[in-house]
């Protein structure tokens, strides 16, 4: 009996230091979790076409960078309920030895799992939630904010439509955490580009008649009406707008908007509005080639969520692959020392309360006449540098960051 | 001049908008209360098969360059035909049993539709645009009218006031009124109730599919938009009295306008005054404002 015991010890010995030897990285395997909203709301923002994109990654890392280590993929719809995302991430990370939980879509969900994350020591890698709280009052050092957040989109379209003459402004604001925060950033802005804010109206969400808070807007004298609502709500005020006649007189500034929604809507109800983005497919050659691909898979060009969902995965890929070790602590310090260059981000950095910045884009969508081919959508009227495109650090209500 | 503190042209407006919705909200509780009144069947899958009745019109104008005015007649029909064989195959057994049964059927049906379209056209849907003769609008004064929201107050209430008619007052509608009392007898007669039964349900269903269309103009055409609807709906047609082909009918209205007045007072408030009211109703009136009392 003691003799078998003490065979099996010095297996085991054996074995781990064996494992030691080999590789820094856990199991050998590196394992990424997609969750995401792969039915409702948002899944067509981020949804299925996100693992999609971190497919891609895995795919063009393996072929190009032949690591010693083995990748796995995994995904589960959340269906935007924090809980739900709470336990999926729980068990992967308890259960199923996941390493990074990406995505993350609705900010509830981000700001759940990147809780967790810290508790279980792992990353947590954020691209299509909009809140600014996940960098500041909920930031931790395991988690990235990736690819856009509520100042970003809502600065680069408040501060341009301000200058180019749209100082009165009012606003058609969603009635929950996400609207109001979006209506907050971009009034700030409006005032401080010499705007006024002439009023405001919350509408129930989700909404489908829009109709009612639109005639207010009308009668309110407004140049500009911001709408700080997402998805369904916005598309349907910017139909419902046209339909009462209420644009062209008064300007629409959609703050948060993606390339799927001026898709499903068409050119003729969104033409000339100005929007903000981190990405677009037809920036230049090397976004252009990215996204042909992704088109070729998912059927529909990709948003700012799916190409920052891809840039993310692959840029903590290689953080692994350069330390050999899937360490969080180690993978973290190494992500945010190396600049993201790639096709979404030139020189992007990770701050140090996990906000990712890079370039935003200032888009104003095309006249129906003026576009040439299926999802020709934007003309590029400026690039917002990296520096002004997020919230600076002296604004932060991070703790890590030092003042 | 100012009412209730709120300028004269925006009061006004809001009531004619308010009046627009109600109008929704009568043919599509009127569709519920048909088939509740008639059938005991509490259908769930009213708003998918209002959705079912948008898509057909877009997917007809995209595959088959069906235009609008056709599709007001041709949706309806497809949606109708589905609504046969739902019944045929499945609502049929369960006319016995708890209302309950009927309910989780028809409820896990919409979700089926909805998961399907879903997974096809993604949740952000399609525009669909308003006919050519309908676009525009006019200016009433104290407000921009489009046209085409002119135009679906005089089509809803159109259908409401012919299936009241038909239901109320014609010897078909007192034949089906009659096979829903006693079957039995009906068939006696040597009156097909099973055909009777399944008619009803389908022109429930049809009524939905219209209601679908109307709203294709105006709302963005997305697999979801039945299931944001079609609680406010089976609100109402618990306070007008489940059932009550009249009752849907008025109440429908009637809270349209009660949701565009909250929407200028209070807009907070306006998901949720509709609930409220049928609270106070179930409490005061527990057979809903034209309900007769079992």
């Amino acid at each position: 009996m003691k003799l078998k015991h003490i065979a099996q010890a010095a297996g085991l010995a054996l074995l781990s230091v064996a494992g030691a030897a080999q590789a820094q990285v856990s199991d050998g395997v590196v394992k990424i979790g997609v969750l995401t909203d792969l039915s409702g709301l948002y899944s067509d923002v981020a949804g299925p076409g996100t693992v999609v994109a971190t497919k891609m990654a895995i795919d063009d890392f393996l072929a190009a960078e032949k690591p010693s280590f083995k990748i796995e993929m995994v995904s589960a719809d959340h269906q935007n309920k924090g809980d739900i995302a709470a336990n999926k991430a729980r068990e992967w990370f308890e259960k199923d030895k996941v390493d990074v939980a990406s995505e993350l879509v609705t900010t509830s969900v981000a700001l759940a799992v990147q809780k967790i994350a810290k508790e279980k020591n792992r990353i947590a890698l954020v691209s299509g939630a909009a809140s600014t709280a996940v960098t500041n009052e909920s930031c931790n050092d395991v988690t990235v904010h990736w690819t856009y957040d509520t100042y970003a989109v809502a600065n680069g379209t408040a501060k341009a439509v301000t200058q180019t003459g749209g100082k009165k402004w009012f606003f058609l604001t969603a009635d929950y955490a996400f609207g109001h925060a979006l209506e907050k950033d971009a009034s700030a802005v409006v005032k401080a580009n010499g705007g006024e804010v002439v009023g405001s109206v919350r509408h129930p969400f989700p909404g489908t008649d829009f109709s009612s808070f639109l005639l207010k807007a009308q009668s309110s004298g407004a140049q500009v009406i911001g709408l700080a609502n997402a998805g369904g709500d916005t598309i349907n005020s910017i139909k419902q707008a046209a339909e009462f006649g209420v644009t062209p007189k008064q300007a629409l500034a959609g703050l948060l908007m993606f390339i799927t929604d001026v898709h499903s809507l068409g050119l003729k109800n969104t033409q000339g509005m100005f929007l903000t983005e981190g990405f677009y497919w037809d920036l230049n050659d090397e976004t252009r080639a990215w996204s042909k691909r992704f088109f070729a898979t998912h059927k529909r060009m990709p948003t700012m969520v799916q190409a920052g969902q891809y840039s993310s995965v692959m840029h903590y890929l290689k953080a692994v692959k350069a330390i050999n070790s899937d360490d969080t602590a180690k993978v973290m310090t190494q992500m945010k020392k190396t600049p993201v260059n790639d096709f979404f981000a030139k020189n992007g950095k990770i701050r140090e309360d996990g906000r990712m910045i890079h370039d935003m884009y200032l888009l104003q969508v095309k006249k129906p006449a003026d576009s040439k081919t299926p999802w020709d959508y934007y003309n590029v009227k400026a690039t917002i540098p990296a520096a002004e495109a997020f919230q600076p650090l002296s604004e932060s209500r991070c703790a890590l960051v030092k003042k | 001049m100012e009412i209730f503190g709120v300028p004269s042209p925006a009061f006004f407006g809001q009531l004619l908008l308010g009046l627009i919705n109600g109008s929704f909200y009568a043919v599509l509780s009127l569709g519920l209360a048909v088939i509740f009144g008639l059938l005991n069947i509490i259908n769930f899958a009213h708003g998918a098969q209002y959705m079912l009745g948008a898509f057909a019109a877009l997917l007809g104008l995209n595959w088959l360059g069906i235009n609008y005015w056709l599709a007001l007649v041709l949706s309806p029909l497809v949606v109708g035909a589905v609504a046969v064989l739902i019944e045929r195959t499945m609502l049929r057994h369960l006319y016995k049993l708890d209302h309950l049964y009927g309910l989780l059927l028809t409820f896990g049906l919409a979700l089926i539709a909805e998961g399907v379209f879903k997974n096809f056209f993604g949740v952000s849907g399609e525009a669909y645009e308003a006919p050519e003769l309908l676009q525009g609008g006019v200016h009433l004064g104290f407000m921009f009218l489009p046209l085409y929201r002119g135009w679906v107050v005089v089509a809803a209430l159109s259908v409401c006031a012919l299936v009241w008619y038909v239901v109320e007052r014609t010897s078909l509608g007192a034949t089906l009124r009659a096979a829903t009392q006693r079957p039995d007898l009906v068939q006696a007669l040597g009156i097909n109730v099973p055909v009777l039964v399944t008619a009803t349900y389908a022109t429930g269903a049809a009524l939905a599919a219209f209601a679908g269309v109307l709203a294709a103009p105006i709302q963005q055409v997305n697999p979801v938009m039945g299931s944001n609807l079609i609680i406010v709906v089976f609100a109402v047609v618990v306070i007008g009295g489940m059932g009550s082909i009249l009752g849907s009918i008025v109440t429908g209205l009637g809270l349209g306008i009660v949701e565009g007045l909250t929407k200028v007072f209070y807009p907070e408030a306006s998901a949720v005054v509709i609930f409220l009211i049928m609270v106070l109703v179930l409490l005061v009136k527990p057979a809903g404002l034209f309900g007769k009392q079992a």
